[in-house]
């Protein structure tokens, strides 16, 4: 077959033509546009916690327990009052977790206040470390999360876990904990607790978003995490955090 | 050196044991580990679609707006306008999946409000605080105040 020079140009300019129409059509046909997938790798969930906001009113409790189904006794996220008396043992109570709020306190001349807390999404977790199957991880997003179908319950982690977040579930006898609402944020809802907390005490955080208040939120405040000697690399700040807090 | 291979079945035989243990390990590992296991660390990456998937109980206040148009225009001039709307009325994912089917009960006022709004020492000095039973000696606070819109 005899090709000129012309023939060639003029038959590589229609394939040409041909193939980028079919991926522009490819472009437009094509799966969801990409900002509604979630991608794991564009995120890095975490909390901040205002503790000056926090009222006690346990709507946070309430909400987590009804869109975990929490069962009853067991908490994944709870509220303390601290009493704190100056040379003493600070006084600590948390009447079911909070889940009805608090009786008012009986001393007014003390330092009081609540903290909110829920497990700290640590970045390098101590109950990851220790179990013996890899039902527990840091999710690729920074989220704890365990496996339940993968789950032992040999309550290993239950021990490791500085914070005291973690329980066996009564009746799946598998390892439960706060999930961060991984099935929610991951729809680009807020957590349950920080949809229904009334003054903003807790937000939701993903530190790989630029425009997140969060950075501003770190850069204006004194903040500190729980245990920081833990070396947990927790996830969850909390603002005017007091040195009594454990 | 051939009285050195003499005894060599002492050996070779051990190590076929061994080797068949070993050969029957990996068909076990090969079986019982899931294929999705160590995708993106030690833990099997299906348990990350498994939770994503669970079903969501707050539907969230964005939701609740599209219908509720009235009470979110009352609502979001007042005090209360950045506490969302399922913090007192409870979850409502399934009213807003099919809203005639699951209407929401209206909340409980005696211990709605006062979980928030009583006294009490502990909470921060510039929050809204009243001694309820001295303030409206059991009266439900609705009966004078508007929940959506509360003036003092």
């Amino acid at each position: 077959m005899d090709l000129s020079r012309r023939d060639l140009f003029k038959i590589g300019g229609k394939l040409l033509v041909l193939a980028s129409a079919g991926a522009t059509l490819e472009e437009i046909i094509g799966a969801a546009p990409p900002s509604q997938a979630y991608r794991m790798a564009d995120h890095w969930w975490g909390m901040i916690i205002d503790i000056d906001k926090c009222i006690g009113c346990g709507n946070c409790v309430r909400a987590c327990s009804q869109e975990n189904h929490v069962p009853a006794g067991y908490f994944r996220t709870w509220v303390e009052r601290y009493q704190v008396e100056e040379g003493k043992q600070p006084q600590v109570d948390s009447p079911n977790g909070a889940m009805d709020g608090f009786p008012p306190s009986k001393r007014e001349d003390l330092k009081s206040f609540f903290v909110p807390k829920l497990c700290n999404q640590c970045a390098s977790s101590p109950c990851v470390q220790v179990c013996p199957v890899g039902a527990t991880f840091v999710s690729p997003d920074g989220v704890v999360l365990v496996d339940e179908t993968y789950c032992l319950g040999c309550r290993y982690c239950i021990q490791a876990c500085p914070y005291g977040c973690r329980y066996l579930h009564p009746e799946k006898h598998t390892v439960d904990k706060c999930t961060l609402c991984y099935h929610r944020i991951t729809k680009g809802l807020t957590t349950a607790c920080c949809e229904s907390c009334p003054t903003g005490a807790r937000q939701l955080v993903d530190f790989k978003n630029p425009k997140d208040p969060v950075h501003e939120f770190l850069r204006n405040n004194k903040v500190e995490v729980l245990k920081p000697y833990m070396a947990t690399q927790a996830k969850v700040y909390y603002k005017d955090l007091d040195g009594a807090v454990r | 050196m051939g009285r050195l291979f003499q005894n060599a079945g002492h050996l070779i035989r051990p190590a076929l044991v061994l080797l068949a243990g070993f050969g029957v390990f990996l068909v076990i590992r090969a079986v019982v580990v899931p294929k999705d296991f160590g995708e993106y660390g030690h833990y099997r990456a299906g348990a990350l679609d498994m939770i994503s998937a669970r079903p969501i109980s707050y539907a969230g206040h964005s939701q609740c707006v599209l219908c509720h148009d009235q009470e979110a225009k009352v609502h979001g001039g007042g005090k209360h306008a950045n506490v969302a709307c399922e913090a007192c009325h409870g979850p409502l994912a399934k009213h807003t999946d099919d809203p005639t089917a699951n209407v929401p009960k209206l909340p409980d006022v005696a211990n709605l409000c006062r979980r928030c709004h009583e006294k009490d020492a502990a909470k921060p000095k510039g929050f809204p605080q009243v001694d309820t039973v001295a303030h409206s000696q059991g009266m439900l606070c609705n009966n004078c105040h508007q929940p959506h819109n509360p003036q003092l």
